[in-house]
């Protein structure tokens, strides 16, 4: 990254921590993990719970055209001007790690019509446990799993487990009803990932977010600092 | 010069946002009119020599410095559907910031300067091609190949084609794909001194007609 460096030419090229007028860019968190997992209600979540404090928008990266940016126009979490999907060509990790322009347009483009921002969320259409962001796209990523896929996933590793900057492992409220054991996951993850951190949530209850939402705003001090 | 640019701007791994586009095959495969390998292929060879000429000249003539504005306004006269202008100039704005990366060059930054939203795609690839220092023939062979090549990879996601008869397809078409960079690139050199009404007109009503349908489905797997 070019953290000091200054563009007189139309747009960043990708990581760059400014924009071409020389003003600080968003920070970019991404969040990916499988299909059904929790991401959209988590991003949901999180715009409820930081839309008053912060200035924020959201990418959506649909497998479908606009399924999950739809959803989180009919919850209404945001203006829908600050909500743009992203079309991924049925291969949603291609748009997150290998050629990830679509996604810095439309986080550009985001910062352009709405902004100043302090917060876009870059969503990953639902994948595979392999798939992570590219540090060109975004500042740092949260990969979601959930109880009901399975307690052995934590086991299994790969890269989205092993190397997120946060590992969420969302519906508990489903552990007893799927058998599956958290103190296991959260043992595993732990071996996993050594000092990364795993916060393990259920939306169902009051303010289910707020672990998350609390490191979120960690990584807003880090970047402002 | 270096002639292994060219493969490096070629290759269908450059970041340059073409993977969620389908050329069109996705409409056609909906439509009926791609089934499988054969009629694929049958498609290719129609769209290489329309639009596929079309933008082969365009990034010819781009590449041997011909006016990117002219060339710009030449392409919009060359593509009555919105959809496709539309995914043109987006395909455009992300090929710049890869061949930006890759290849810095102030008639780029110019460019991109002049198109905040993005130039058409061929106009950029002939530019991009002119920054890694290569000439009208290359840039000519690489809009070719990837009128063919973007249909062909996403049929095979579409239609869960046998990768290798895809494959074998596009290979069939190299001697088409010869000769309209070769028609491609005379005609650019007669653009330089003739101007952009030089350029072949060729045009595909069926992709025209077929783009602006994609446009409006509600689910969809590519932008185009």
């Amino acid at each position: 990254m070019h953290l000091d460096h200054s563009h007189d030419g139309p747009a960043a090229v990708s990581a760059d921590a400014h924009r071409p007028d020389g003003t600080r860019r968003a920070l970019r968190i991404g969040l990916g993990g499988p299909v059904g997992s929790g991401k959209t209600a988590t991003v949901a979540a999180l715009c409820r719970a930081l839309r008053d404090e912060l200035s924020l928008a959201v990418v959506t990266n649909d497998i479908y055209t606009r399924e999950d940016a739809e959803f989180l126009l009919r919850e209404a979490v945001l203006p829908p001007e600050r909500i743009t999907a992203v079309e991924t060509g049925a291969c949603p990790h291609t748009a997150i790690r290998d050629d990830i322009s679509a996604n810095l347009e439309a986080v550009e483009d985001l910062e352009d019509e709405v902004g100043p921002l302090d917060l876009i969320l870059v969503e990953s259409g639902g994948d595979n446990l392999t798939a992570t962001f590219s540090r060109g796209l975004v500042d740092a990523q949260v990969f979601v799993i959930d109880v009901a896929g399975g307690d052995d996933i934590p086991r299994k590793g790969g890269p989205g487990v092993t190397t997120a900057d946060l590992l969420v492992i969302n519906k508990t409220d489903l552990a007893p009803h799927v058998g599956s054991d958290l103190a296991r996951m959260a043992a595993d993850a732990k071996a996993q990932r050594a000092e990364l951190p795993v916060v393990l949530q259920s939306l169902r209850s009051e303010d289910g977010v707020r672990q998350v939402a609390d490191w979120v705003r960690a990584q807003l001090t880090a970047w402002t600092a | 010069m270096t002639r292994a640019a060219l493969l490096v701007l070629a290759d269908g791994r450059f970041p340059a946002g073409g993977h969620a586009h389908s050329g069109g095959a996705e409409a056609a495969v909906k439509a009926g009119r791609i089934t499988g390998a054969a009629s694929l292929e049958d498609f290719c060879r129609g769209r290489l020599y329309t639009t596929g000429l079309v933008s082969a000249s365009l990034a010819a003539a781009a590449a041997l410095g011909a006016d990117p504005v002219a060339l710009d306004e030449a392409a919009d006269a060359r593509t009555p559907s919105p959809a496709l202008r539309v995914a043109a100039r987006r395909l455009g704005r992300q090929l710049m910031r890869a061949a930006r990366a890759a290849w810095p060059h102030p008639e780029l930054d110019a460019l991109a300067r002049r198109f905040p939203k993005g130039a058409h795609q061929p106009v950029v690839l002939g530019l991009a091609a002119r920054a890694a220092g290569l000439g009208a023939a290359d840039a000519a062979y690489c809009s070719a190949y990837e009128s063919v090549s973007g249909p062909a990879t996403a049929t095979v996601r579409l239609l869960s084609l046998d990768p290798f008869d895809a494959t074998a397809g596009l290979a069939r078409l190299a001697d088409d794909i010869d000769r309209v960079a070769s028609e491609a690139a005379e005609a650019a050199a007669r653009a330089v001194t003739d101007g952009v009404d030089a350029l072949p007109a060729a045009s595909a009503p069926l992709l025209e007609v077929g783009a602006e349908a994609h446009a409006a489905w509600a689910v969809r797997l590519f932008a185009s």
